[in-house]
C-alpha cells in the first residue's frame, strides 16, 4: 500500500475529550444495569470475571497449601475434593470460556467493524444476567454445599455417589451455558452483517476471525453440553437416566457428550487469546501478521478439526483400539493449525521493528508457553505415553500451560493492550513489565515441575502422596505465590490507573485498526460517521496518528504521524 | 442520549434500532441470528438423537418391541398431519404478514395456534396411557414383554421417549406462548409487529419445532427391527 493510501485516521474526534463518553454519560447505576451498550455491558463482564478469577484463585492457592505436605494436614479429603471441584468449574465455566469474548470480544467487536453496536444489545444485556445468575447459582452450591466430582462431573460419580449439591450447580452451569451461547449468536450475527462498507472478510483483523470461529464452536458445542448437564440433573433429581448402568444405561455415553463440547471449549478457550495475539504483535512489531490467509484459515481448521478428537480424553476408558488410534491420529492433526500459528508469528516477528512494551511480553510469553502446552498435547495425544500419563499431573501441567499460559496471558495481554480504549487512561508501564515477568516466571516455577511430577507418575486429584514428591510440591505451591503476586500486582495498577493514569488519546500506540480511530473512552454510538474502509488489515507501513506516549525508547515515529492529522 | 432519542434523531423507520445502517441490514442481521439460533437447537436436539441412535443400534429387538406394541402409531400420524398443516398455515402466516394483510394474517395465526393445542391434546392422551401402562421410568417402572425378550433396556427407551417428546412439548408451549403473543400485539396494531419480520422469525422457530417431530416420529413408532 502506497504512502498517500489513508490510513484509518477517519477524522480524530481531537474535541472528544470534553464530549461525554460511554462511562460517563450517566451515572446511575440504573443506566449501568439495564445498558444495551456492547461496552458497559464489557464493563460489567469485566467487573464479574474478575470477581471470579479471584474465587478461583483462592481456591487454587488452598489446593496448593495442601499439597505442601505428603500427609495432607491442612484439610480433610472431603475439603480438598471439593476444592479442586470448585477451582475447575469456576475457572473453566466462569472465568476463562468468557474471558476473551465477553469482555474485549463485546467491548471490540463493534468498534473493529465500525459498528454502533452488536446485532442484538439487548441480548447481550440477557447474556449478562444469565452469567450472572448461573455463576450464583453454581457457586453459591459449591461454597455452602460443596461438590466433589471435578469439573467434568463423570457419571456415575455425578449422578448417584455424591451429594445432591452436584444438582444445582447443574442447574447453574446450565444457565451459563445459554448465556455463551446468546453471545455467540450475537458475534456471528454482528460480524456477518454489520460490517462498515469496504470491510471485506480478508480486510477483517484476525481477532474478528479468531472470535468468529470461537462463535461457531459455542454454537454448535454448547448445547451439546447444555443437554448432557440436563440429563445428569434428571437423573439424579427424578432418578431415571440413560447414564446410570443399574437400569442400562451407559454411562461413558457421558463421557463421548462431555467431551464433545469440553474439547472444543479448549478451543473456545484459546482462540480468542490468539486473536488477541496477532493484534498486539501486529502493533508492537510494526509489520503486517505473516501470512493473514494461512493464521485465517488455521483458525477455521481449528474451530472445524477441534471438533473430531475428543476421544483422546477417552483413551484408557475402554474405548476400542482402533478408536483410539483413530482419535490420536485426529489429535495430531489438530495440532498443525496450531503450530502454523506459531510459525507465522514468530516470522512476523522476525525483522520487525519490535517494541518491549508490557502486552508484547505477554504476548511473547503466550507464543512460548502455548508452544509447550501444545507440543505436550502431542504426547498425550500417543496412544502409549498417554497410557502411563493420563490422570497425572502430566495432564495437568499439559493444559495448565495452554490455558493459563497461553489463554490467561493472552487475556492479560489484551487487556493491558485495549485498556488506554477501555477506560482513557494509561497504566504504569514499569509496573507492567514488573507483573508480566513475574508471572512468566511464577508460571513456569509452577508448572514445570508438574510435568516432572506426572512423569514420576504423582496421580492428579489425590492430596496424601510419596515423601519423595514433596520437593516438587514444594517448588510448585512456592510458584503459585509467585504468579499470583503478579495477577494481584495489574489489578492495585488498574484500578490506580482510572483516577490517576495518564490520558492515553485516540491512539497511544499508534495501532492500526478502526477501534483506534475514535475517542478513549469511545462514545456512547462509537462512530459518529460510519467508516468507509480502503486499506488492508494491519497496514503498519503507513504510519499512524499515534503514541502521545513517551514511556519507552522506542516512540514511534512521530513526525510522519503528525503530517496525517488534517485527514 | 437515549437509545429512542437517537432514532428519532436519525430519522429511521420507526421500527429500525440505533445499530443499524437501514431496514435491510436490520432483516438481513435477524435472519442470520434466527438461523443460528436454530443451528443450536438442532444441536440441542443432537444430543438427545444421538443418545437414541446409540441405544436403539445396541437394542434392536426391545427398543422395535416397545415403539410398535405400546406406542399409537395412528396417533402419531394424525399428530404429524396435524403439525404439517399448521406449517402451512404458519407460512401461509408469514406470507400475509409480509402483504402487510392483517386479518389474513391473524386467521392463519389462530389456525396454526389451533393445531398446536390439538397436537398436545393427542399428545397428552398418549403419555396418559403410558403413565397408567406403568411406562413411565422411575420406580414404578414395568414391562411386559411378547417375545419374551429382556425388558432392562425398556426403561431407557421409555426415558429416551418421555426426554425428547418432552423436549418438544416444551418447544411447542413456548411456540404457543410466542403465537398469543403476538396474536395480541398484531390485533392491537402495534407498530412493531406491522412489520413482517417477527412474524417470518417466529415461522421459522415454528418450522424448525415441525421438523423435529418429523424425525421423532418415524425413530420411536415407525422403524422396523432387524428382520
Ligand atoms: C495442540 C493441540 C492439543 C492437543 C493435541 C491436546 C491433547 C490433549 C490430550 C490428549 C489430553 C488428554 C490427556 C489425558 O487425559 O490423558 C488433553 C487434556 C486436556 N487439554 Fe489438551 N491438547 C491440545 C491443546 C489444548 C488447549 C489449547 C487447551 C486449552 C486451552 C487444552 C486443554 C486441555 C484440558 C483442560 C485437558 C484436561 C481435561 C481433564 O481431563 O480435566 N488442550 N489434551
Ligand atoms: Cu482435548
Amino acid at each position: 500500500m502506497s504512502a498517500e493510501a489513508i490510513p484509518p485516521g477517519i477524522v480524530l474526534e481531537r474535541e472528544s475529550a470534553s464530549r461525554p463518553n460511554y462511562l460517563n454519560w450517566s451515572h446511575s447505576v440504573k443506566d449501568w444495569l439495564l445498558t444495551t451498550d456492547h461496552k458497559r455491558i464489557a464493563i460489567l463482564y469485566l467487573v464479574s470475571i474478575t470477581i471470579m478469577f479471584g474465587l478461583g484463585g483462592i481456591a487454587a492457592m488452598a489446593i496448593r497449601a495442601e499439597l505442601t505436605s505428603p500427609h495432607g494436614h491442612l484439610m480433610e479429603s472431603d475439603t480438598y475434593n471439593k476444592m479442586f471441584t470448585m477451582h475447575g468449574v469456576v475457572m473453566i465455566f466462569f472465568f476463562l470460556v468468557p474471558s476473551i469474548p465477553a469482555t474485549l470480544g463485546n467491548f471490540l467487536l463493534p468498534l473493529m467493524l465500525g459498528a454502533r453496536d452488536l446485532a442484538f444489545p439487548r441480548l447481550n444485556l440477557l447474556s449478562w444476567y444469565l452469567f450472572t445468575l448461573g455463576g450464583v447459582i453454581a457457586l453459591g452450591a459449591m461454597i455452602c454445599g460443596g461438590v466433589d466430582t471435578g469439573w467434568t462431573f463423570y457419571t456415575p460419580y455425578s449422578s448417584i455417589y455424591s451429594n445432591s449439591n452436584v444438582a444445582v450447580t447443574l442447574v447453574g452451569l446450565f444457565i451459563a451455558g445459554f448465556s455463551s451461547i446468546v453471545t455467540g449468536i450475537n458475534f456471528i450475527a454482528t460480524i456477518h452483517k454489520m460490517r462498515a462498507p469496504g470491510l471485506t472478510w480478508t480486510r477483517l483483523p484476525l481477532f474478528i476471525w479468531a472470535h468468529y470461529a470461537t462463535s461457531i464452536i459455542i454454537v454448535l458445542g454448547t448445547p451439546v453440553v447444555a443437554v448432557t448437564l440436563g440429563l445428569v440433573l434428571v437423573e439424579r433429581t427424578l432418578h431415571i437416566g440413560i447414564f446410570d448402568p443399574a437400569i442400562g444405561g451407559d454411562p461413558i455415553l457421558f463421557q463421548h457428550m462431555f467431551w464433545f463440547y469440553s474439547h472444543p471449549a479448549v478451543y473456545i478457550m484459546i482462540l480468542p487469546a490468539m486473536g488477541v495475539i496477532n493484534e498486539v504483535l501486529a502493533c508492537f512489531c510494526r509489520k503486517r501478521i505473516f501470512g493473514y490467509t494461512f493464521v485465517c484459515g488455521s483458525t477455521l481448521a481449528i474451530a472445524v478439526f477441534g471438533f473430531m478428537v475428543w476421544g483422546h480424553h477417552m483413551f484408557v476408558t475402554g474405548q476400542s483400539l482402533y478408536t483410539g488410534m483413530i482419535f490420536s491420529a485426529l489429535s495430531f492433526i489438530v495440532a498443525v493449525p496450531s503450530a502454523i500459528k506459531v510459525f507465522n508469528w514468530t516470522a512476523t516477528i522476525y525483522k520487525g521493528e519490535v517494541w518491549f512494551s508490557a502486552p508484547m511480553i505477554y504476548c511473547l510469553g503466550f507464543i512460548g508457553l502455548f508452544t509447550i502446552g501444545g507440543l505436550t498435547g502431542l504426547y498425550c495425544s500417543s496412544l502409549s505415553v498417554d497410557v502411563h500419563i493420563n490422570m497425572t499431573y502430566f495432564v495437568v501441567a499439559h493444559f495448565h500451560y495452554v490455558m493459563v499460559g497461553g489463554a490467561t496471558l493472552g487475556y492479560l495481554a489484551g487487556l493491558h493492550f485495549w485498556w488506554p480504549k477501555m477506560t482513557g487512561r494509561m497504566y504504569p508501564e514499569g509496573w507492567a513489565k514488573v507483573a508480566a515477568g513475574l508471572a512468566f516466571v511464577g508460571f513456569n516455577l509452577t508448572f514445570f515441575p508438574q510435568f516432572i511430577l506426572g512423569y514420576l507418575g504423582m496421580p492428579r486429584r489425590y492430596h496424601y502422596y510419596p515423601a519423595e514428591f514433596q520437593i516438587w510440591h514444594v517448588l510448585s505451591t512456592a510458584g503459585s505465590s509467585v504468579l499470583a503476586l503478579g495477577y494481584a500486582i495489574p489489578l492495585v495498577y488498574f484500578l490506580w490507573s482510572l483516577k490517576y493514569g495518564e490520558k492515553a488519546g485516540p491512539n497511544p500506540w499508534g495501532a492500526a485498526g478502526l477501534e483506534w480511530t475514535v475517542a478513549s473512552p469511545p462514545t456512547q454510538f462509537n462512530f459518529d460517521e460510519l467508516p468507509v474502509v480502503t486499506w488492508e488489515a494491519y497496514n503498519y507501513d503507513v504510519p499512524h496518528e499515534n503514541a502521545i506516549v513517551d514511556h519507552s525508547k522506542n516512540v514511534l515515529p512521530d513526525a510522519e504521524g503528525a503530517s496525517h492529522s488534517a485527514h | 442520549m437515549s437509545v429512542e432519542a437517537a432514532h428519532d434523531a436519525h430519522g429511521h423507520h420507526p421500527v429500525q434500532y440505533h445499530q443499524f445502517e437501514d431496514m435491510e441490514q436490520q432483516n438481513e442481521t435477524y435472519i442470520v441470528g434466527m438461523w443460528s439460533f436454530l443451528v443450536t437447537e438442532i444441536m440441542f436436539f443432537g444430543g438427545l438423537f444421538l443418545a437414541y441412535s446409540i441405544f436403539r443400534m445396541n437394542n434392536q429387538a426391545i427398543f422395535t418391541e416397545a415403539g410398535h406394541r405400546y406406542l399409537e402409531v395412528d396417533k402419531g400420524a394424525f399428530n404429524t398431519v396435524v403439525l404439517l398443516t399448521s406449517s402451512l398455515s404458519m407460512a401461509m402466516c408469514v406470507y400475509y404478514a409480509q402483504k402487510a394483510d392483517r386479518v389474513k394474517q391473524l386467521l392463519c395465526l389462530g389456525f396454526t395456534l389451533l393445531c398446536s393445542f390439538v397436537f398436545l391434546g393427542v399428545k397428552a392422551m398418549e403419555w396418559s396411557k403410558e403413565f397408567a401402562e406403568h411406562h413411565l421410568p422411575g420406580a414404578n417402572f414395568a414391562y411386559v414383554s411378547d417375545a419374551h425378550l429382556s425388558t432392562a433396556k425398556a426403561q431407557i427407551f421409555f426415558c429416551l421417549y418421555f426426554a425428547m417428546t418432552g423436549l418438544h412439548a416444551i418447544h411447542v408451549i413456548v411456540g404457543i406462548l410466542l403465537m398469543v403473543v403476538l396474536g395480541v400485539l398484531i390485533a392491537a396494531r402495534r407498530p412493531g409487529v406491522k412489520y413482517y419480520m417477527p412474524v417470518e422469525m417466529f415461522g421459522l422457530y415454528w418450522h424448525f419445532v415441525d421438523i423435529v417431530w418429523i424425525f421423532l416420529f418415524p425413530l420411536f413408532y415407525l422403524i422396523p427391527g432387524k428382520r
